[in-house]
């Protein structure tokens, strides 16, 4: 069906399609699809907005129009294995979610919204989490660090570091 | 009428019990019961009119009357209409929505198959924003739960109604939740809000009509079908008979306390509960036995209340009395005295620049040059001509000056303009004290070095 394809994998379109029949149009699978890519490969490569464009039958410059307007989606490479999202929104920052993010890329050698050398961690500043009840918060993964300290910021990294030795 | 000191909770009547997120545990609390009443015994016209009565009015933010927006959906259109649900929630202290979902997803689902129900829509979309994992889990099984026990799918309980609801998810983006915003992006496509009109009740997603309406809304419509209207409408502040154009402001609401309080949290209340009563009641105070400097009454965009503005009543017209935007979502964030105004709206206008989609000049403009000189601020090159010009910027974007399509500006010039309103002198002093030989400066300065806002 795709020609040539090279970065969606059965898997990948198998699950891109049992979506198909929830929208009247094929174009509204693009935020779908690009989750489905970018969940796998932590980042969306421009093969696959030219696939997933084939798939939908759009244009690749109007997936990757899509694409660019959601900062979220990486594409020259993947994000680190853990994606660290740490909130720097009003109520997170009255409670020193800014001294958080700060200290935690400190102790990880990078900058806020830097990915580290071995690739197990970005670190990025979110705005507000929806969490605000646990200022200062983070979400990494699936997973919601609330309440945050110094001390809890370097058990996380230590976590991370085990998790990927 | 029903006092803070009378109310009992509904809303987050699960919150607390065990497995309250399960359907077993919903129906035992009466759940679904009144859906299933109204299905074989209501026609979709009287259900629009029972929350038209109700005066619900959404929860969203913009407080538009549920029932009327309802009513402005073409009559006999032959489908299909589209209902999205609007679970974006990003106005930064905001978090009611995630609490219902995570706690009560029953309750939000039962309102949303009254409301399809009600405006004939046969796909509910629920547009669900990334940063709630727990959330999509929870609702993804609570949806499983509804279509095994016959509440979505084909002919729900033989009525001849049939409803499917959707999970979408969203990546990232405060633009998303602006209601048109949200229909682009559930249409695959950068989520530019549309000129309106037409409103999505004409045009909306797919280009049918659509309603969209909040998370805690649904879940007020699950509580009128319970409890009925008049349970509805004896609680918070009634119309202003004197004013014929206030539609009043009934029903519980979540009010989310954030910041500095000793207890953040999600709190349910009478609509009109004041922002002290909050504060001291519910949060244990102001934290550390601080004095508070100033108050968010809903959502940063909402702008801000100082100290002595505290006992303005949180209902929908209480917040526009004291200069504030209006309600918003009612989350009310906490400053302390030792907060620096200027950091504080460093911060708004940081959110607002990230956040700005871009398309209106005075939006993209306003929100990136209000941070640049709150940058150059803080960076000790203030000058006092910024303040009028931040003032200036305030007053320019923005749909109330009917520069901008969507609303997003309002939120980033009410905080503007109320920080340098109220907190004028304290801006002066500190310009003065950081900037001594330069902030009598009038002529053009250049810019710091870009900041990255991302
Ligand atoms: C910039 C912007 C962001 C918004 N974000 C949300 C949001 O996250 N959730 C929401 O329900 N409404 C949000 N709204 C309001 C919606 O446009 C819309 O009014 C609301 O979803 C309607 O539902 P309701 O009538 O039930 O409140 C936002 C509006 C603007 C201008
Ligand atoms: S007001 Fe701002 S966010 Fe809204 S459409 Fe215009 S540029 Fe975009
Ligand atoms: S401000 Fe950080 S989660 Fe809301």
């Amino acid at each position: 069906m795709i020609a040539n394809r090279k970065v969606l994998t059965e898997d990948m379109l198998a699950r891109i399609e049992a979506l198909a029949s929830r929208y009247p149009t094929k174009q509204a699978l693009t935020l779908p699809a690009l989750h489905v890519v970018h969940d796998e490969l932590r980042h969306v490569p421009l093969d696959a907005v030219v696939e997933i464009a084939e798939l939908l039958d759009l244009a690749p410059a109007e997936v990757q129009d899509t694409l660019t307007f959601y900062q979220f989606f990486y594409q020259d490479k993947p994000h680190g294995k853990v994606r660290a999202f740490v909130c720097r929104s009003i109520s997170c920052a009255l409670r020193g979610g800014e001294q958080v993010l700060d200290h935690l890329c400190e102790k990880a050698g990078i900058k806020p919204g830097e990915t580290t050398a071995d690739g197990n961690i970005t670190i990025e500043p979110a705005e507000c989490l929806g969490a605000c009840d646990f200022a200062p918060c983070m979400l990494a993964g699936n997973d919601l660090h609330k309440d945050l300290t110094p001390e809890k910021a370097d058990a996380f990294l230590e976590s991370v570091g085990r998790q990927n030795g | 009428m029903i006092t803070s000191d009378t109310f009992e909770p509904v809303l987050l009547e699960a919150a607390g019990i065990d497995d309250g997120h399960t359907i077993e545990s919903y129906r035992s609390r009466g759940g679904y019961a009144p859906l299933e009443k109204l299905l074989s015994e209501k026609q979709p016209p009287e259900v629009v009119e029972m929350v038209k009565s109700s005066g619900l009015r959404g929860r969203g933010g913009a407080g538009f009357m549920t029932g009327l927006k309802w009513t402005f959906l073409p009559k006999d259109h032959p489908g299909p209409i589209y209902l999205c649900v609007n679970a974006d929630e990003s106005e930064p202290g905001t978090f009611n929505n995630r609490i219902l979902m995570e706690d009560d997803p029953h309750q939000v689902l039962e309102g949303t198959i009254i409301s399809a129900y009600a405006t004939r829509a046969s796909t509910a979309y629920i547009y669900l924003r990334y940063e709630y994992p727990k959330s999509w889990d929870i609702l993804q099984k609570a949806i499983d739960e509804a279509y095994a026990a016959g509440f979505l799918g084909e002919n729900i309980k033989g009525s001849g109604f049939s409803l499917d609801i959707y999970l979408h998810r969203g990546a990232a983006a405060y633009i998303c939740g602006e209601e048109t915003g949200l229909i682009e992006s559930l249409e695959g496509k950068r989520a530019w809000p549309r000129i309106k009109p037409p409103f999505p009740a004409i045009e909306g997603v797919f280009r049918k009509p659509t309603v969209v309406n909040n998370i805690e809304t649904m879940a007020c419509v699950a509580q009128i079908a319970r409890r009925g209207v008049d349970w509805f409408r004896s609680i918070g502040i009634p119309a202003d008979p004197n004013n014929p154009r206030d539609p009043g402001s009934y029903g519980p609401k979540l009010y989310c306390l954030s910041g500095h309080v000793e207890k953040p949290g999600c709190y349910e209340a009478p609509l009109g509960i004041t922002a002290r009563e909050l504060i001291d009641r519910f949060g244990g105070g102001v934290w550390k036995g601080r004095r508070a400097k100033a108050v968010i009454p809903g959502g940063i965009s909402m702008g801000l209340m100082t100290e002595d503005e505290l006992d303005t009543p949180l209902d929908f017209s209480g917040p526009g009395t004291v200069g504030c935007l209006g309600l918003g979502t009612a989350a009310v964030v906490v400053v302390d005295e030792t907060v620096s105004i200027v950091d504080f709206l460093h911060n708004s206008c940081r959110f607002f620049a990230h956040e700005s989609c871009g398309q209106c000049t005075p939006c993209r403009e306003g929100t990136s040059w209000s941070l640049r000189m709150l940058e150059r601020i803080r960076a000790g090159k203030g000058r006092l001509r910024d303040l009028d010009l931040l003032a200036e910027i305030g007053d320019t974007m923005g749909m109330m000056p009917g520069s901008t399509i969507c609303g997003l500006a309002d939120g980033a010039a009410w905080p503007i303009k109320n920080s340098i309103a109220k907190f004028r002198d304290e801006f002066e002093d500190y310009i003065k004290q950081t900037n001594p030989t330069g902030y009598m400066e009038t002529d053009p300065v250049p810019a710091l070095p870009i900041v990255t806002t991302h």
